[in-house]
């Protein structure tokens, strides 16, 4: 743990302490193939960064004069992936006082120096959906972070305006929030409770809301479309519940897991429904998703379903993340749409497009440079830049270690989270 | 179930279509890993009767008349995991499923695996798919001994028929998984090694009256009574009959393994050994096998020093080792060492010996290196069949042959 931590410290330093902080700088990195996920793939191209934002990518770019160069002959330069579900900082949300709890909130149980959060960005990941658990109808607002270099969680969070960081709603239903004192023992009793809450909340917010009510101040931006839904849903009859909710009340909603989406995939494009999808080296684990399969990101793609790919970290390992975009092509999705799941479309799903997902000018120089194609197993991310930053190199041993793990990688009570207690509970069942 | 049913419908046509000759079968390989030498391109292995009786060149290798044939862009061995649950444990991930550990004594070694193996199991059938052909299954990590393990072929529907060896080694766990809570031993890791001398002690000394639970029998009937089940199964444990296999992850727990092997003369093999980066010169010069964690095991608790690269180092001292795919509890039920030999290969292990670490070498250290894991006259006709590098995460297992029959056409 110390060696860790010592490691991450290193690399803070080292960055500091250049001459002239690398965002600041104009750099041109050329000769590479670039995939933009906003149009076709360019070969031999070149992508201008400054400020912290990319100012131009193309094969006819003009580089300015003061630029920093680059030849990245060899390299493939893509977007940074954006997670839209994850779990890395050691995130934790509602307690088990009760199964709807929207006024938690998980931005204030986040380690930002967990080393998985340096292992997420060795893996490519430079925003990601940060949640709290699925033990809950509703486990608290989520967090979306931008893997940053920070101490403070204000110093990662995507954006933080008038004490508030970005973030969704974690909503669940299906078996993992059944069960125990004070828990739904149904599905139509998970319903009717999500139902009295937001027929409740409607009320409140319809009000002069005087007195101050934190969670129905959440369900209130919910309501209003202003916070989107995260959704743990596996079951195709689970699924359309959450469709029957999202009608009765008009909130936006993003399926999260949606193992059973490929027999519902119909149903959720016409609906206009985007799923975040997971991909598994096996079937099983829990009923529940007893039904994954590896084509099923494929099948959403073929409806015409907005799809994204999420690791769930630490159920899928956020250095596997194009590992699983490249098992969603084994599965046959298109290559293109495999890597547009990792990358614009979560940005997409999450409104944050305007900002990061694909390398358009404008946008925040979030990017990742790989050593060959990105769905190979050979190929490695080289390097990772966040906002104009490079904050893995994996010639770097202490980044190294991230990628790879080894003596020193981990973090106390890393993964503390509530995949193992619902696990567990399992287990005594 | 629904699953299974559609598999043995579709192989019960197989076996239809192939008629009588179903085991005279050829399969023919742009590229033929036999793993008993190079690379062979545009090979061909022949199959009669459920063994292999000719790899080579096409060119210069007949197929006999009559004999049904395949072909792929890679052909390999079937491959080996050397160390799972599956059919033990199952998918559903209920009790009734979930075989592989009893808790109700720390020290079981007379536990069967071939008592509790569902040859059904959804999970059998999906590493085959993948190409495993072999898989080393039983008792799991989680007690100090928690029984016996078996080697099965992935097809056959019984336990009897898909064993090839029926009692393969005695798995025992040092470390966190298998310390117990709520006052009952064993607490602590002293502890644990404490109980696992005096399990073995007894047994040595046919001391009837401290087995290796820590029960009292009546000492003056000692005499009489032919030892208990546990004795028997750690005499063959103590004669070297019986490998024990010890998961240990942390350094400190690799050396208590090591330090038992030293004590009693037995046949160690690790498992997991997360940490055995760090004691390369020990393990080598105690002359252990060590069945390695799967690369994509998470990195937490006594893993979270585990590494990508641990098969390379093993490599690099000349230590024998495996890959496997290990106990997991939650999702994915079972991972597949395909893709964990696949990680190990993108991490610095050459491609071949990472190809090796999931069939030959796997064999060998499983024990059963004479009949599975390399494609060689007399072997068995276990092949899979992939559409490109296996590696690769975008390829295909696209057939997989055991003891001659086909038993799967699926793309997977």
């Amino acid at each position: 743990m110390l060696q860790g931590l010592a490691a991450i410290s290193t690399t803070a330093l080292a960055l500091a302490g250049g001459p002239l902080a690398a965002q600041d700088r104009t750099i041109a990195f050329t000769g590479a193939r670039i995939l933009t996920m906003a149009g076709e793939t360019i070969d031999n191209a070149t992508l201008v960064i400054r400020d912290g934002r990319i100012v131009a990518v193309g094969s006819n770019v003009t580089i300015p004069a003061d630029a920093e160069r680059r030849t990245m002959e060899g390299s493939v330069i893509m977007p940074g992936i954006v997670d839209t579900h994850s779990h890395i900082g050691q995130v934790a949300g509602a307690d088990s006082s009760s199964p709807i709890q929207p006024e938690i909130r998980a931005l204030d149980s986040i380690d930002p120096l967990s080393s998985n959060i340096a292992k997420a960005r060795a893996g490519g990941v430079t925003t990601a959906n940060v949640m709290p658990g699925s033990g809950h109808l509703m486990s608290g607002q989520t967090y979306y972070m931008k893997l940053r270099d920070g101490k403070t969680v204000e110093d990662i969070a995507f954006e933080w305006k008038d004490g508030s960081a970005l973030g969704g709603m974690k909503m669940a239903n299906g078996t993992n929030p059944m069960g125990g004192n004070g828990f739904p023992g149904t599905r139509a009793k998970s319903a009717s409770l999500v139902r009295e809450n937001f027929v409740a909340a409607k009320a409140y917010c319809d009000g002069d809301r005087k007195k101050r009510d934190l969670a129905k101040d959440a369900l209130c931006e919910v309501l209003s479309g202003d916070r989107l839904v995260h959704f743990h849903t596996h079951r195709a009859d689970d699924i359309m519940t959450v469709l029957r909710l999202k009608r009765e009340f008009g909130f936006d909603v993003l399926i999260q897991h949606g193992s059973e989406t490929w027999k519902v995939a119909d149903e959720l494009a016409r609906a206009g429904i985007p799923v975040s999808n997971i991909t598994l080296d096996s079937p099983g684990g829990k009923l529940e998703a007893t039904g994954m399969k590896m084509d099923n990101a494929g099948i959403l793609e073929r409806a015409g379903v907005l799809v994204s790919i999420h690791s769930d970290d630490p159920i899928v390992d956020s250095r596997m993340m194009l590992r699983e975009a490249a098992l969603a092509v084994r599965g046959g999705m298109s290559r293109e749409g495999a890597l547009k799941a990792l990358t614009i479309n979560g940005a997409k799903q999450m409104r944050l497009d305007a900002r990061v997902g694909s390398l358009e000018p404008g946008k925040d120089a979030d990017f990742i440079i790989l050593d060959g194609d990105p769905l190979s197993a050979y190929s490695h991310v080289m390097e990772t830049w966040v906002e104009g930053e490079k904050l893995f190199d994996r010639s770097r041993p202490e980044d190294l270690l991230m990628a790879t793990g080894g003596y020193g990688a981990g973090s106390p009570m890393e993964a503390s989270h509530h995949h193992w207690e619902i696990a567990e509970a399992e287990a005594g069942q | 179930m629904k699953r299974m049913t559609n598999y043995l419908a579709a192989a019960s046509a197989l076996v239809l279509a192939a008629g009588a000759q179903a085991q005279d079968i050829a399969i023919k390989g742009e590229q033929v890993h036999t793993m008993a030498g190079p690379v062979i391109e545009n090979g061909v292995v022949v199959i009669d009767d459920g063994k292999i009786v000719a790899v080579g060149p096409a060119a210069s290798t007949a197929i006999p008349a009559g004999f049904e044939v395949l072909e792929a862009k890679v052909v390999t061995p079937g491959l080996v995991d050397a160390r799972s649950v599956v059919g033990l444990a199952g998918y559903l991930n209920q009790p009734h499923d979930q075989d592989q550990l009893d808790e109700s004594a720390p020290v079981q070694p007379h536990l069967r695996a071939i008592d509790a193996y569902n040859p059904q199991e959804p999970l059998v059938e999906w590493l085959r798919g993948f190409g495993v052909t072999t898989v080393h299954t039983g008792h799991g990590p989680g007690a100090l001994v928690s029984g016996q393990t078996m080697i099965a072929k992935t097809i056959g529907n019984t336990a009897d028929a898909a064993a090839i060896v029926e009692r393969a080694m005695v798995a025992a766990n040092l470390g966190p998984m298998a310390l117990t809570e709520r006052g009952k031993s064993p607490g602590t890791r002293a502890k644990q090694m404490a109980m696992l001398r005096q399990a073995l002690i007894s047994a040595k000394q046919g001391d009837a009256a401290k087995p290796a639970g820590g029960r009292s029998n009546d000492d003056k009937s000692n005499a009489d009574k032919p030892p208990t089940l546990e004795t028997q199964v750690m005499r063959d444990v103590l004669a070297g009959k019986l490998p024990l296999l010890v998961t240990a992850n942390r350094a400190q727990d690799i050396m208590s393994a090591l330090r038992l092997k030293q004590e009693f003369g037995i046949d160690l093999v690790l498992d997991g050994a997360s940490e055995a980066y760090l004691l390369t010169d020990e393990i080598k010069a105690a002359g252990v096998k060590v069945i390695l964690h799967p690369p994509m095991t998470r990195q937490y608790g006594e893993f979270e020093n585990a590494s990508f690269t641990t098969g390379e180092a093993m490599r690099a001292a000349g230590i024998p080792f495996a890959y496997q795919s290990s106990y997991e509890g939650y999702v994915p039920k079972t991972r597949v060492v395909l893709f964990e030999a696949a990680i190990a290969a993108a991490n610095g292990l050459s491609w071949n010996d990472a190809l090796a670490s999931v069939t030959i070498d796997a064999a060998r250290i499983i024990g059963v290196g004479d009949r599975v894991g390399s494609l060689e006259i007399g072997k068995d006709g276990d092949v899979a069949l992939f559409d490109g590098d296996p590696f690769e995460y975008t390829s295909h297992a696209v057939g997989v042959v055991i003891d001659g029959k086909v038993v799967s056409t699926a793309s997977q």
